[in-house]
């Protein structure tokens, strides 16, 4: 297959896997059979693109024509009100980089992601490797160990909030009776903390839930095999469990760190506002600042279309490295 | 500026809400559907509709529920809706966005520090006292307590917009916890330290104090307080180009300087932005508490002890200390675009929130301070001060001394964006990172560039 295809193979391997997560034994038949068939499915070659349309309608006007404006706007100097537009070339991105923080919020992001991508897939992994491995009343530990996922990322930062408020929180007091000081309006590594356990708290159930799909997907007689080649339960998950799910585990990488860059916002703005001293103030949050706070498009557009092209980067480098490592069933 | 607790539960909702992507936002996507403006205005039972957007929900949104009813049954032409839309970087956000759309509101409730924003937007807004004078009825900036007045008004002297919900930062102090260590309420900055101190050598509180509204009270209303300079051309006031940030002077370094040492020794405590230190406060693990005047009912609630106010302490030596404090909260800005029939409906809103009685009604429910003389003669005259000697002292700090070309207040674009730097700036030193002088000079440079690129807007 050439190597420009790979990037939709991984979509077919990892994503329908979680609808039909029994798929094992003569599945790459299976699908050749569908693969084929789909060419004869419409009649008219206009049909697909017209049922396609009202998904692509809604990424037209709610992706592409907001980034391709506020790729236009970063280029020019407005009032709040849009009043006295004038095309300033890449003044605004001038201004960004050179704000004397921006570097910093971009450690900031990558710290933050490193740390969540890192603990949320590994407690996803081994949750779901466990689970994996009970057979009664697996329906329920699968329905506790995903149930963090469906709080909304708001409700997720007021608990935490609550929990761990330095003066009133059950967790600070706690702490404190330990004699660990706490106090995340000032220390820095307290407010990082805080913010990494909140999201890694709903981030490893959505991992899990992946991770479970693509443990189904693993043939069983493979396992057999190797517990009958004198296998171990060490040797079995590292050498054969974990490289049949790479595809999805690369997925989940992806999109892990994606949301993070992204979407991250509302457990920052309710916990710490960026701070302190900057020290929580991620990309995607200063955007939130400059833009809504601070009324100022324009700065808030550089920003953005720095933040796409970080993010791009970013991807197109994971699918160039770590995929060829990526062993695709 | 909002101080009420209310505040972070709504920043739960707008976060959800923001969620939606930052990038779509951006577009100006947020524009939302108010009644159309085009040409003729929204009638409602042969009224003339005037939309009012306000940052005000919970009891604050039934208080002024209550005044645009009373208005309402007032008279028979014009009726007013008021709409929450958020707190008042939203109700700011979705004005522009709004505006943008050719959909602005007719009136809009714009915070403090967004008043630079709308002033400068020429053709955005039409100015209070043009409208006032268009319609006939009588209007000063006199007519408003001096620091209102000063605070809100142009270069020229005239208000472009309605100030309203008014209130400055004072001291609060628990009486038990101060007459156990036999302390007199702190005047001075030094008797702060000195109070403090007692407190913490006597195991009255984990700590001396604490303060909210940091960026708003140690850094802009301390610059007025104690006739420091916030920044060149009056604080703003006299000039958009080349306005530049003192903030790295010595009167601010030593004072946050001052803080960070008390912070040490426990005298103070930094407990987060906003309002978020009252709990401490309530909680009687400090005995002392710098904040809004507008916090007193939400402390009076909380709090299981007596509890004074008192006037802000001032730097001992700084000349002419105490000047004069400076209001915090919101003004009433009427926005052009709208149908013309509909002018003559805001002015006659705008008048009757100015009157004595509604002025009253505002301040003795909410804690906000009356902005108009009237409202200030209504109540000494039916006796209020005399019951509520506390609520006297946010008018006392306010017109302490007429305010001088230096203490009208903080005129200057992108305020909120410089609170943030300011922030981050006093936690590095709290939290021992950086030095006083070393922080506030990062902090001047970033506020400058701000500043600067405000004014390349214009």
């Amino acid at each position: 297959m050439p190597p420009k295809l790979k990037g939709m193979r991984f979509l077919q391997t990892s994503l329908p896997s979680i609808k039909e997560p029994g798929r094992n034994e003569g599945s790459d038949r299976g699908r050749r059979k569908t693969r084929t068939s789909q060419r004869g499915l419409f009649s008219n070659r206009w049909l697909p693109y017209f049922l396609l349309l009202p998904q692509l309608l809604v990424v037209v006007v709610f992706f592409i024509w907001p980034a391709l404006q506020a790729l236009v706007e970063s280029f020019y100097q407005v009032n709040a009100f849009g009043l006295g537009a004038r095309f300033s070339g890449i003044s605004n991105f001038i201004f960004v980089l050179t704000s004397g923080t921006y570097l910093y919020s971009v450690e900031v992001t990558i710290v933050y992601s490193l740390l969540t991508t890192l603990l949320s897939m590994g407690i996803g992994l081994l949750v779901a490797s466990q689970v994996d491995k009970i057979l009664k009343g697996r329906a329920v530990y699968r329905t506790i160990f995903a149930w963090t996922y469906a709080v909304p990322a708001a409700v997720s930062g007021s608990l935490w909030l609550f929990v761990f408020n330095p003066q009133i929180g059950v967790g600070s007091q706690l702490l404190a009776s330990l004699n660990i000081p706490w106090n995340f309006t000032v220390n820095l590594t307290d407010a990082m903390t805080l913010i990494v356990i909140a999201t890694v708290w709903q981030q490893a159930a959505y991992n899990f839930l992946f991770f479970t799909a693509g443990l189904q997907a693993i043939p069983r007689e493979v396992l057999e095999a190797a517990s009958l080649d004198g296998a171990g339960a060490f040797k079995r998950f590292w050498q054969v469990i974990f490289p049949l799910l790479s595809p999805t585990t690369f997925y989940l990488l992806v999109m892990n760190i994606i949301y993070v860059f992204f979407s991250t916002f509302s457990i920052i703005d309710i916990a710490t506002q960026g701070g302190p001293h900057n020290g929580t103030d991620t990309l995607v949050y200063r955007i939130y600042q400059d833009a809504f706070q601070n009324s100022n498009t324009s700065i808030a557009a550089a920003e953005t279309v720095l933040l796409i092209i970080f993010v791009s980067a970013l991807t197109v480098v994971q699918f160039r490295s770590i995929n060829r490592r990526v062993h695709y069933q | 500026m909002e101080k009420t607790k209310h505040r972070r539960r709504m920043r739960v909702g707008a976060s959800a809400l923001a969620l939606a992507g930052s990038a779509s936002i951006l577009a100006g996507c947020g524009a939302t559907a108010t009644p159309g403006n085009t040409g003729t205005p929204t009638k409602s039972h042969g009224r003339i509709q005037i939309t009012f957007w306000t940052a005000y929900s919970g009891q604050l949104g039934s208080d002024i529920q209550h005044i645009v009813n009373q208005f309402n049954a007032s008279q028979k032409k014009y009726e007013v809706k008021a709409v929450y839309k958020g707190t008042y970087p939203e109700v700011l956000s979705a004005t522009i966005a709004a505006y943008r759309a050719h959909r602005a509101p007719n009136i809009a409730m714009v915070f403090d520090v967004g008043t630079a924003t709308m002033m400068d937007s020429t053709g955005v807004y039409v100015p209070v006292y043009k409208l006032m004078k268009q319609n006939h009825i009588p209007f000063a900036t006199s007519n408003f307590i001096g620091a209102a007045g000063s605070y809100y008004e142009t270069a020229s002297g005239n208000l472009d917009s309605l100030p309203f919900a008014s209130s400055t930062p004072v001291l609060y102090y628990n009486k038990a916890m101060l007459a156990s260590v036999g302390a007199k309420v702190p005047t001075t900055w030094q008797q702060m330290g000195t109070v403090g101190q007692a407190l913490v050598s006597h195991g009255k509180a984990k700590n001396g104090f604490t303060i909210g509204w940091p960026d708003w009270s140690q850094f802009e209303q301390f610059a007025v307080w104690n006739n420091y300079h916030y920044a060149t051309h009056h604080n703003g006031y006299t000039g958009i180009k080349g306005v530049k940030l003192l903030i790295n002077t010595p009167p601010f370094v030593n004072h946050i300087a001052q803080l960070a040492s008390w912070q040490k020794s426990g005298v103070f405590t930094y407990d987060g932005r906003e309002s978020t230190p009252a709990t401490l406060f309530i909680d009687g693990k400090v005995g002392m508490y710098i904040d809004s005047s507008a916090e007193y009912s939400a402390i009076a609630s909380g709090a299981k002890f007596g509890f004074g106010e008192a006037a802000l302490p001032y730097v001992a030596g700084a000349p002419g200390a105490p000047q004069n404090t400076v209001v915090g909260g919101n003004s009433l800005w009427v926005m052009s675009g709208n149908p013309s029939a509909t002018y003559p409906g805001d002015a006659a809103f705008l008048h009757y929130l100015m009157s004595g009685s509604v002025q009253a009604y505002w301040a003795t429910h909410t804690g906000y301070v009356p902005v108009t003389n009237a409202g200030v003669t209504h109540l000494t005259n039916n006796g209020y001060y005399q019951a509520h000697p506390d609520a006297k002292v946010a008018i006392k700090e306010l017109t302490n001394k007429p305010a001088n070309s230096w203490t009208r207040g903080i005129r200057l674009g992108d305020l909120p964006q410089i609170r943030n730097i300011e922030n981050a700036a006093i936690t590095a030193v709290f939290a021992g990172k950086e030095s006083a002088q070393t922080a506030l000079n990062a902090a001047e440079a970033q506020g400058n560039a701000v500043l600067a690129n405000f004014a390349s807007q214009y």
